[in-house]
This record gives C-alpha cells, sequence and structure tokens, in this order.
C-alpha cells in the first residue's frame, strides 16, 4: 500500500484546514491535505463576512481579541493570493433595526462595542438611505462600521487550493498535495499518547507526516487515534443560506453589506463584485441536514423588510451546511496536552484547529499563523485559552474504571 | 451569596414530582451552551423546557446533554405548533426521544403575535390527555379558558403574562389573580416577563411558578439576570404568604402614637 512522507498532514480542506496548509506550504514545508470532498462543507455556504465588529456577542470578549488579530492579518494573508480574485472587499457594513426594539437592542450593542474601543457610526436613516437608497424607509435605526469587510470563501478556497499546488509544482514535491480520501485515524509513535506522526486512510494507505493538524470540522471528534479523555464537544448548528443574482435594472443594487436585525431575528445581504448578493442565516439545532423551507421563508421575509427590491431578485441558490459549533462558541485551536503526570506539555506532533462555528472563514488567517507558529515552536500564548482540551479532563479512562 | 431563607419556601409538587425552585426555564435565545448553562445554574432552576422542534434529541453534544449533565429535569414543548395535530405529533416524539409523559403544550395561532390559538388548544389539551401525556397549558390569561383547560384534565395551566419574547410584563394581572383564585391545579405565568420585578409580581399574584426564557437567554448578562429572577421568585412567593397590608388612600405612621408620654 501507498506510504506517502511529508512535514505536515492537514486533515480536512475546508477554509480552515486550506489556509493552514498554505501557510506552511508557503514556509517551506511539504504538505498534504486530506479531504474526500475539498471546500464543500460549511465553506460552500459561508458568506464570507470578515465582521469582528458586527459579530461581537455579549459575554464573548475572548473571542473578540482573535476575531480581531484575525481582522488585521486580512490584507496580508489575502495578497498574494491574489485579493481581487479571492473576492475580498473592504466596503463597509451598515447594521440597521427594523423596529424600535431592534434599535434598542443595536444601540446597547453599540455601547458594548464601543467600550471595547470599536468604531461604530450612528446614521440617520436618511444618511444610511443615501448611501445604500434601496435601504427601506421604514427602518428604524442605522449604524456603519467600517471594518467589517468581506471575502468570497468559494473563491478563497479555490485560490488556496491552486497558490498550494502551484507550490508543489515549483518545489517538485514527489507526492500529491491533495489527497481526496477519509482520514480514519492517527498513526502514534507508540502509544496512544506518543508521537503523531501520520494518518491512516480509507484505503488502507498511510501519510506519515512529522505534524498531523486536525481540521476537519465536525468530524474531527470521529477521527481514531485521538486520547480516549479527549472530549471535542462539537455539535452541528445549520444554516439555511441564498444566493440571489441582481437584474442589471437594480444595478447597483447594494454597495455595503448589510445586517439588520428585524423584530429581533437578525438577516444579511452580503453584495458580491459579481452581481450576485448572499442572503443568510438561519441557526438550527433540529439535526435536519437539508433545507428548510420555514428558514428561507424567514430570510426572505425579513430581507424584504430591510430592503424591499430583495423579491425583485432571481432566486438562484438555496443550500444548507452544518457549522462546528462549542459549548463557548470558540474554535478548539491547538496542542493536546499528554496528560496529568507527562513530562512533555503535549502530545508531539499533533495540533487540532476545529469548531470555528460562525467565524471560520474570518479566523483562517489567525488559525494559519497560529498553526505555523506551533509547528516553528514560537506560538502565541495569547491563544492558549482556545486549547482543544479546554473541554477535557486529561485522566485516562482506564485509570477511572 | 447565600440565601438563608430557603427554609421558609415550600416546594411545589407537579405530578408528583417535587420542585425546590419555583422558577421553571426556557432555553430559547442562548447565544451559547455555556453560557445557557451558567445561566441555568445560576438561575437555580430544577425544570427547564425545550422546544423539540428546534432541537435533536439524539445529537451528541446537545443542549439535552448539558441540561442532563446539570441534573435539570426535561419538559420538552411544542412550540412553533399551529394545529392540534402538529402540536400531539410533536409530544409524541418527544415522550419517545426523552422518555416523558410532560409536555408544554403550546399551540400558537399566528407568528406576529404568537398568542395561543384557543380552539386548537382545547383540541390538543383533550387529545393529549387521552394519550395519557401531563400536560403544561401554555394559554391566553382568560379565566374562562384556563379553568376549561383544567377541567379537560391539564396537569398545570400556564397563563401569559404578555405575548412571547415582548418583556412587557403581566398586562392584565387581573386576570392573572382570577385564575390563580380558581385553579386547583398549579398555574404557572408563561411568558412576557421583562425583568426580575415582573416575575416577584407573579408569584404575589399567587401563581405557583413563573416560566421565562428571553429575559435571561437575551439579557446582556445572563449569569446576573439568572440570579436576579432567583431571587425574584423566592422575594414574591414569600411575599404571597407573608400577608401584605391593605392598600391606604391616606398616610399611617408606622409607629403608633398610643401609649406615648403626654408633653
Amino acid at each position: 500500500m501507498t506510504e506517502r512522507s511529508v512535514d505536515v498532514a492537514v486533515v480536512g480542506a475546508g477554509i480552515v484546514g486550506l489556509g493552514i496548509a498554505w501557510a506552511l506550504a508557503e514556509s517551506g514545508r511539504t504538505v498534504a491535505v486530506i479531504d474526500p470532498a475539498p471546500a464543500t462543507g460549511a465553506t460552500y455556504a459561508a458568506a464570507g463576512m470578515l465582521a469582528p465588529v458586527s459579530e461581537l456577542h455579549y459575554q464573548e470578549e475572548d473571542l473578540l481579541e482573535l476575531m480581531l488579530a484575525s481582522a488585521q492579518l486580512y490584507p496580508a494573508f489575502i495578497e498574494p493570493l491574489g485579493a481581487g480574485e479571492a473576492g475580498y472587499r473592504t466596503t463597509a457594513t451598515i447594521t440597521v433595526g427594523a423596529d424600535p426594539a431592534d434599535r434598542q437592542s443595536l444601540a446597547d450593542l453599540r455601547r458594548a462595542q464601543l467600550a471595547h474601543g470599536l468604531s461604530v457610526e450612528q446614521l440617520t436613516i436618511r444618511e444610511a438611505r443615501s448611501r445604500e437608497p434601496l435601504l427601506s424607509p421604514r427602518l428604524s435605526s442605522a449604524f456603519s462600521i467600517d471594518q467589517d469587510h468581506q471575502v468570497d470563501p468559494r473563491r478563497l478556497a479555490d485560490r488556496l487550493r491552486s497558490a498550494i499546488a502551484a507550490m508543489a509544482a515549483a518545489k517538485r514535491w514527489t507526492h500529491d498535495a491533495f489527497i481526496q480520501q477519509n482520514a480514519v485515524a492517527l498513526l502514534h509513535e507508540s502509544d496512544a499518547g506518543s508521537r503523531v506522526n501520520g494518518v491512516a486512510l480509507a484505503d488502507g494507505s498511510t501519510v506519515r507526516a512529522g505534524e498531523v493538524i486536525v481540521a476537519n470540522g465536525l468530524s474531527a471528534g470521529q477521527l481514531e487515534g485521538l486520547p480516549e479523555w479527549l472530549a471535542l464537544p462539537l455539535r452541528p448548528v445549520h444554516g439555511d443560506i441564498i444566493r440571489l443574482r441582481i437584474p442589471d435594472r437594480l444595478q447597483p443594487f447594494l454597495t455595503s453589506t448589510i445586517r439588520g436585525l428585524v423584530r429581533g431575528l437578525p438577516v444579511y445581504l452580503v453584495p458580491r463584485a459579481d452581481g450576485t448578493v448572499v442572503l443568510g442565516a438561519t441557526q438550527r439545532e433540529d439535526g435536519s441536514g437539508g433545507v428548510s423551507a420555514g428558514g428561507v421563508h424567514q430570510l426572505l421575509r425579513d430581507a424584504q423588510v430591510l430592503v424591499p427590491a430583495v423579491a425583485e431578485l432571481e432566486l438562484i441558490e438555496v443550500i444548507a451546511r452544518a457549522r462546528p459549533a462549542t459549548p463557548d462558541n470558540a474554535p478548539l485551536l491547538g496542542r493536546v496536552t499528554r496528560g496529568v503526570d507527562a513530562a512533555e506539555d503535549h502530545i508531539p506532533g499533533l495540533i487540532v484547529a476545529t469548531g470555528f462555528f460562525r467565524h471560520g472563514v474570518l479566523l483562517t488567517p489567525i488559525a494559519a499563523q497560529h498553526c505555523l507558529r506551533l509547528v516553528d515552536g514560537t506560538a502565541d500564548g495569547r491563544w492558549d485559552r482556545f486549547r482543544p482540551d479546554r473541554f477535557s479532563s486529561p485522566t485516562p479512562r482506564s485509570s477511572e474504571a | 451569596m447565600t440565601i438563608t431563607t430557603a427554609a421558609h419556601l415550600d416546594s411545589l409538587v407537579i405530578d408528583g414530582v417535587t420542585l425546590n425552585s419555583r422558577l421553571i426555564m426556557g432555553t430559547g435565545g442562548a447565544p451559547s451552551l455555556d453560557g445557557l448553562g451558567a445561566a441555568l445554574k445560576a438561575s437555580g432552576t430544577e425544570l427547564t423546557t425545550v422546544a423539540m422542534r428546534r432541537h435533536n434529541a439524539s445529537a451528541p453534544g446537545s443542549l439535552f446533554e448539558l441540561l442532563i449533565d446539570a441534573g435539570i429535569r426535561v419538559l420538552p414543548n411544542t412550540a412553533g405548533c399551529f394545529t392540534a395535530r402538529e402540536a400531539v405529533m410533536t409530544a409524541e416524539l418527544a415522550r419517545e426521544a426523552l422518555e416523558t409523559d410532560w409536555v408544554k403544550l403550546e399551540v400558537i395561532a399566528d407568528e406576529q403575535t404568537l398568542l395561543p390559538d384557543a380552539v386548537e388548544l382545547v383540541e390538543a389539551t383533550e387529545q393529549l390527555v387521552a394519550r395519557g401525556f401531563k400536560v403544561f397549558a401554555y394559554t391566553n390569561d382568560d379565566p374562562v379558558l384556563a379553568l376549561r383547560l383544567e377541567s379537560l384534565g391539564a396537569a398545570a395551566v400556564m397563563p401569559l403574562g404578555a405575548p412571547i419574547g415582548t418583556g412587557l410584563g403581566i398586562l392584565n394581572p387581573h386576570n392573572i389573580e382570577l385564575i390563580v383564585g380558581r385553579a386547583s391545579v398549579p398555574v404557572v405565568l408563561d411568558a412576557g416577563i421583562g425583568t426580575a420585578s415582573d416575575a416577584a409580581l407573579a408569584m404575589e399574584l399567587g401563581c405557583d411558578a413563573v416560566l421565562l426564557a428571553t429575559a435571561v437567554t437575551r439579557a446582556q448578562d445572563p449569569v446576573k439576570m439568572g440570579e436576579a429572577f432567583r431571587h425574584a421568585v423566592i422575594a414574591g412567593r414569600l411575599a404571597s404568604q407573608a400577608g401584605r397590608i391593605p392598600r391606604r388612600t391616606h398616610a399611617m405612621a408606622s409607629s403608633a402614637m398610643d401609649g406615648r408620654p403626654d408633653l
């Protein structure tokens, strides 16, 4: 059976896995990315808002710091990939409220945003509509957030795959950079707590690697060879998301991303350079992977409250995907401890990068940078709070029995 | 902070189950599972209601695991149902998944008001009682309808203070008092609670318990708000039993003048 050998194996070719693989390839390492269906999960659905400010939630200040750090990395991350080709746009975000209670919610949130040193400018409805004439005249409030931008995750994933393939060709790697296989198990040097040195694939072949990065979203927990005590508390939070095409007569439809609260429910419209608009997204925990009719109805209904002309658009796509969510809405990112009495503080050769929930696209650059630095041994200690073992107690199950 | 008055508090008994907290919590609207868990803990609740149509009971790492780990009893609800038929099917699914006969029956008329549809509610209550469910009926603040639901076999009646999620408090306290005065099953004030004083008022009006979700889950600091409600429900219960003074038009000094020396 085939046995490949690389510096780094990345399990999972969603946006996060691809970003990490690219950062490691750029640093001169050979990389293999293992995924039976690259960039078809949450990456394929995501709207790609790069919105640390409007994504601020109460009691999630730790995550804000990570989001801001990643947003700051975006221009340098995207530049070598071709910012335009990846759909990176630095247009502003306008947040709007539909009724008086929505105005109160957004105004309360703005106080929290300002307290964190973020910039949120209050607009009159007239000012908002002079920038976006198709906004409804019946809104209750509007705010401008200049630092919340967007990227097109499908195109960014394409750019990352091309860049990694180009690197493989230029450096004459002797293995395939992309392996379209299911990863089934981590391989260890000896016992389960020892160094991870590769990945076993569904077809029986293996990839030997100096470092293995587990970045396969919701599937991470199913990988054999992770420590038995390690709980990766991932659960699917499904989102329905709609894509619409703007007829020529309605151009320019919107220039800013519009995020709104409509009777307490969030909805957003992200205008792309290619003349389409992304309308999202529900958050469902009903376990249903298909598109929810009620979810689509809610999105279209609420979007029309904010921008009545949404009814004039052509509906071109409706899909649903699962986001990998964690109990605290923050990612599982970093190395895994070996156990309470181990001499070394972590299992060598193993890094976990999953659980990015709503924020995978925004957090890709910081995940890539952090993984690169973990491999280099120069990681930023600030991000230790996102370690993947924070929900587990590192006692082997066998000793409890 | 410890609460030293707990000994004064009588427990709530529904269908033979003793609940030491008279605060029933909903789970909708929580921004994260961790945040919800912390808020539930702070609230001291022992009974929590979950929308069966919005949560998959078999998913690993789900809300249900959190509740089981916290030792909190689950009251499945039929939120999102518009007809008796949907409500009965949802209740059956819940009984199968969670192995409980308890169900909070919600049959909603429309999405704008989320008010109960009285006709479907009565129909569903009859059917569910016949199928052996213990029905906690979410109802309008209508004393006639509440009594009707009780006579059909509801285990508890749950009149609304105001429409779901509005935070408007108790819009018709008189009706709530009337329901309490005539019901012989537990009365739970459900929906419309905005802040702690609303819950205290519900208890002062004689309700046996208060059910709320949004007021805590969407508060800026859900843990602090959960704790506020824990105190409010205790305060309201104690006050309802302590015998309040009559309302008077004219002042009456708290220390009477009798027996003082004439100077």
